[in-house]
């Protein structure tokens, strides 16, 4: 019963949202120019909207299990009046804002491991500053294209992607070993120990380089890359990857955050009511968490990803 | 590399002390930028850009609004702290800075450790970190 009242909360949620953003309304954001449909409203009016989507938002990112930054960048930028430079800025602070927030709890549990995320954070890092900068130099309607195809690509690794709670990892290879990257952890909802360790980090490392650049170009947290990589390709289990993903953005989103910074794209009036949605968003979504069912969240998630996706491309592309 | 090779349940000293700098780091970050933005959007202080005139700003990109609102980029904003919009510069410049310093703090723990590949690594994470934040890496459409 009371599931029922949560799936159709959750009904109810996206059907506003679907509302909200095929409303007339947003059409004119698309159709006039941002400053006309800007004017058309008290200046606090485009603060208090971004404030309450992103509490939605925030809602939808823990029950689907995606990081804030991810959902933020597509949809704020594909149906809100603001340049996609200050979208970009705003999406890396509300990242690092929701890292920052989580890293020291997963830290201090032992679920985020920092051995691991040294390395992997200094290639990360530095490829998001090349990213960022990349991204500012480009032309606006590139990067709305190239972020278009990017949030499709995510939905279909969503959609396609396997996780393995404990990768079968044989051996650990030569350089993980030399680095010491192995761990353990006590899987709570067995009472298990568990020993970790992992392989092919020199093939993992690598692909940080292009989760770095994508993750600076676009202003998006890349957790969405960073757990398939840790957990599929490198073999930590899927809590280590998870916690050490959302510990690495805080690393990675900083090294972006400050080109956004300062090259100018950092509005207050944005970046403060997305991060108090966010983060009500948030906590309102963690006790819906033992209620509601995630596959049902998840899909939903994927849609608004992939509505946002087609939105950000046909902006691109002029349409 | 020495020190103890035996993982253990138990986060190890340099990870905890990094999780406890980051909170400290986050909570004081929030909490500033909270009420430095109370102020703001309350009129206490007075905005450089006026609140009804941000919406005009917002919808160009980054060089028309740098140009239009004749604003310098980089850490300019340190000459604009008497108004409230960049005043709320210093809450993010905290959240977006206290990493650097996590890094910092743990080196001289890795050292101790005889841990010197961790602490190069450490440092040459402070150095892109804070080129990254000194603004020299400059860009443009």
């Amino acid at each position: 019963m009371r599931k029922n009242s949560i799936h159709s909360i959750f009904g109810l949620l996206s059907f506003l949202w679907m509302t909200i953003m095929t409303s007339p309304a947003w059409a004119e954001v698309t159709v006039h120019s941002p400053e006309t449909v800007a004017g058309a409203h008290a200046w606090w009016f485009w603060p208090f909207v971004l404030l309450v989507v992103t509490f939605v938002m925030g809602i939808f990112a823990v029950l689907g299990g995606v990081g804030g930054g991810v959902l933020f960048v597509p949809i704020i930028s594909g149906f809100f009046p603001f340049h996609l430079d200050f979208v970009r800025g705003t999406g890396l602070l509300v990242a690092l804002a929701g890292a920052l927030a989580a890293g020291p709890g997963l830290l201090k549990m032992n679920l985020a491991s920092l051995r691991l995320a040294i390395p992997v954070a200094l290639i990360a890092s530095t490829c998001a500053i090349v990213g960022a900068m990349i991204g500012l130099a480009l032309p606006t309607n590139i990067v709305q294209i190239c972020l278009g195809v990017t949030i499709i690509g995510i939905c279909i690794l969503m959609v396609t992607a396997k996780k393995a709670e404990f990768p079968d990892v044989p051996q650990a290879d030569r350089l993980s070993s030399a680095l010491r990257i192995y761990g353990v952890y006590r899987e709570e909802s067995t009472g298990h120990v568990i020993n970790w360790k992992i392989h092919r980090t020199p093939l993992g490392l690598c692909l940080f380089v292009i989760i770095g650049i994508m993750a600076g170009m676009f202003g998006l947290g890349a957790g969405w890359a960073n757990v398939p990589v840790l957990n599929l390709l490198m073999g930590a289990p899927l809590k280590i990857s998870v916690a050490t993903s959302k510990f690495l953005l805080s690393i990675t989103d900083t090294s972006a955050a400050w080109i956004y910074l300062n090259k100018g794209c950092v509005i207050p009036m944005m970046v403060v009511p997305s991060l108090v949605g966010i983060m009500l968003g948030s906590f309102v979504g963690v006790p819906l968490l033992k209620i509601a069912k995630p596959v049902y969240v998840r899909w939903i998630v994927i849609g608004m990803l992939a509505f946002a996706g087609i939105k950000a491309l046909s902006k691109g592309l002029g349409f | 590399m020495v020190g103890k090779s035996e993982p253990s349940l138990e986060a190890g000293p340099e990870q905890l002390l990094y999780a406890s700098i980051l909170q400290k780091g986050m909570y004081l970050g929030i909490a500033i930028l909270f009420i430095t933005f109370t102020m703001y959007a309350l009129g206490i202080m007075k905005p450089y850009i006026p609140l009804d005139k941000i919406s005009t700003y917002w919808g160009m990109n980054v060089h028309e609004y740098l140009h239009n609102a004749n604003i310098k980029g980089g850490w300019s904003w340190l000459s604009m702290l008497q108004y409230g919009d960049f005043i709320n510069f210093i809450g993010i410049a905290i959240l977006a800075g206290v990493t650097i310093i996590c890094y910092l703090v743990i080196v001289p723990l890795l050292l101790k450790n005889n841990d010197k590949v961790y602490a190069a690594m450490a440092l040459l994470e402070v150095i892109i970190l804070s080129l990254a934040a000194s603004g020299i890496l400059a860009v443009g459409h």
